[in-house]
């Protein structure tokens, strides 16, 4: 029960700190503009209105991801600056603990860049946005959710021990939009990219999202998303005490 | 038992240089500082900037790990129970850094309650008090990012006591506050000792730690120079007078040729503005200004001037004959 009033009250007061910066607001904007843009574009010349929808929700779903990813890298700079990381590592819970709600509540934000990248395009480009299974989407998109955070946590947890690990955050970003088939179908790929889409948690996210939106089964996609989810917080947690170890060792908790 | 000691401890810090050819080198921060504290004290670590202070409470406080020695706080190691540690003691930090600006002071004493186990039932009230405490009542639901310095200050004492911790690391609390400031800082400090707690202070000036301190440890290059209560290091200038001199460009044979001198007690040099002052400490019954003069000879020499000692000679010439 301790535990899991440690992660809401954690989320929540992340939640709201991000979700009050002015700057990152302004990309929030932008960026599903961007995103739902570029799916009109590629996929316009398709004859089938699903199939923009189908880019759509690759756009959105990128969109989810990229404020997942660079913010991940950056959350443990972040706190540099801030001079807090120093303070959550030096309190008595498990650093895992502290650290698990920042990343979710990163990934939380994603959800509106998903919802403004459809919106965008259904505003702009008049792409038909209607949900096959609406409950399922529903449910699709907070499991999504759940796993980049939790994809972001193992992220940042790598990342604790050195100080300019942000722009590593940087470089996960571009190459999960497509061996996870965020905007081209994974078939399109060599075969020696298959093992690699299919240990990330965004590719079965992201067919969660497009069978229940387009008409298909989401299910097993869903359960997946959740085991990789739960895989890599597990592996997270047995990262977390090795690498605060090191950091200390390093001292590289703090900026200087 | 005491409830901090330290033995022989150690850290040296690891840097590299060059880019291509990389080289490592090693900076002994702490050089096998030892000290213990009594419950209920206030022990001063004082030093200059760059003395190993923060290095050495880091360790105490399990942000860094040391390289050598051993440390325990009440009775728990800090490296092998680095946990049991964190729930007994706070720590506050100078500076303006260590806070959310984005959320209110409120909000930032409500996570870290609840990052230390805070029990839900006794927060609120917790909070109310420690805001009193420190002064921030009818502030508290500002965001912290329009907060003066001295108010985060102030609020990062409040978030090191939320707990109700046994022991106290303050790391030059009152770096950067105003006069005012400073002094009702140090009027809360007072006020938790009062109310029984360890405190471990460190600070570089000498007024503060003689104002708060049971026992002050003088660090200088990551070694413990001088350790006494304040009336012990005050004993160590009790006599004697002090001959400052104006020079400019004095060479580094020349102080060591005027430490040899009969009767000189210290000698230490400070850059001011372009100058640099010259002092010499030496007993009351000989007077050296000839002798001094004598040994500048071929050094630029501005004004020379005698004074009584102070407590601050005792920490420079602690400080600066290292």
């Amino acid at each position: 029960m301790r535990i899991i009033r440690l992660l809401s009250m954690g989320w929540f007061f992340q939640f709201k700190m991000i979700s009050r910066s002015a700057f990152d607001g302004i990309g929030q904007v932008i960026y599903p503009l961007f995103f739902a843009t570029v799916a009109f574009f590629v996929f316009r010349a398709g004859d089938s209105p699903r199939t923009l929808l189908y880019a759509s929700l690759g756009a959105a779903v990128m969109g989810m991801w990229s404020a997942t990813s660079t913010t991940a890298g950056s959350a443990m700079q972040r706190e540099r600056w801030y001079g807090t990381l120093e303070l959550l590592v030096g309190t008595p819970v498990h650093f895992a603990l502290v650290l698990l709600p920042v990343t979710i509540a990163m990934a939380t934000i994603g959800i509106y860049s998903l919802f403004a990248t459809l919106l965008w395009g259904w505003l702009l480009f008049g792409i038909d946005v209607t949900i096959v299974h609406p409950l399922q989407f529903a449910l699709s998109v907070p499991v999504t959710v759940l796993s980049f955070g939790a994809l972001g946590f193992l992220f940042a947890v790598c990342f604790v021990r050195f100080r300019a690990a942000w722009a590593l955050g940087n470089m996960f970003e571009y190459p999960v939009w497509l061996v996870c088939g965020f905007l081209v179908p994974l078939t399109f790929f060599p075969d020696w990219v298959k093992p690699i889409s299919w240990v990330l948690a965004p590719t079965w996210g992201m067919n969660a999202i497009r069978e229940s939106s387009l008409g298909g089964a989401p299910l097993d996609d869903m359960l997946m998303c959740l085991f990789l989810g739960t895989f890599y917080v597990a592996a997270g947690v047995l990262v977390t005490n090795r690498a605060l170890r090191s950091a200390r060792e390093r001292s590289s908790l703090s900026l200087t | 038992m005491a409830v901090v000691e330290t033995l022989d401890l150690r850290r040296t810090y690891r840097t590299h240089t060059g880019t291509v050819r990389r080289r490592v080198k090693e900076i002994e921060a702490v050089k096998g500082v030892s000290f213990e504290i009594e419950r209920g004290k206030l022990f001063g670590l004082l030093g200059p900037n760059g003395a190993g202070k923060t290095t050495t409470i880091k360790m105490l406080i399990t942000l860094l790990i040391p390289t050598g020695g051993t440390a325990r706080v009440l009775g728990y190691d800090v490296v092998k129970d680095a946990q049991e540690v964190r729930k007994r003691i706070g720590y506050v930090f100078g500076g303006e850094r260590g806070v959310y600006e984005r959320l209110s002071g409120y909000d930032n004493l409500r996570y870290f309650a609840e990052l230390y186990s805070v029990p839900p039932k006794i927060q609120k009230q917790r909070i109310e008090e420690l805001l009193e405490l420190v002064g921030l009542k009818g502030r508290e639901h500002e965001r912290t990012e329009g907060y003066s310095r001295g108010m985060k200050q102030r609020l990062h004492v409040a978030r090191g006591l939320l707990h109700d911790p046994e022991v106290l690391f303050l790391d030059e609390p009152t770096i950067g506050l105003d006069p005012v400031g400073a002094r009702e800082l140090r009027a809360t400090i007072a006020s938790l000792i009062d109310a029984g707690k360890t405190i471990l202070l460190t600070t570089h000036y000498m007024f503060e730690a003689d104002a708060l301190c049971d026992q002050i440890a003088v660090i200088s290059q990551g070694q413990i120079v001088a350790e006494g209560t304040p009336e012990q290091l005050k004993s160590r200038v009790a006599s004697g007078s002090v001959t400052e001199v104006e020079v400019y460009g004095i060479p580094d044979d020349t102080v060591e040729r005027l430490r040899g001198l009969d009767g000189v007690l210290s000698v230490w040099v400070e850059e001011r503005e372009q100058a640099q002052v010259l002092s010499v400490q030496s007993r009351a019954d000989i007077q050296l200004t000839a002798a001094i003069l004598g040994h500048l000879n071929g050094t630029s020499v501005g004004r020379v001037s005698h004074r009584e000692p102070t407590l601050e000679d005792a920490y420079v010439a602690l400080v600066k004959e290292e």
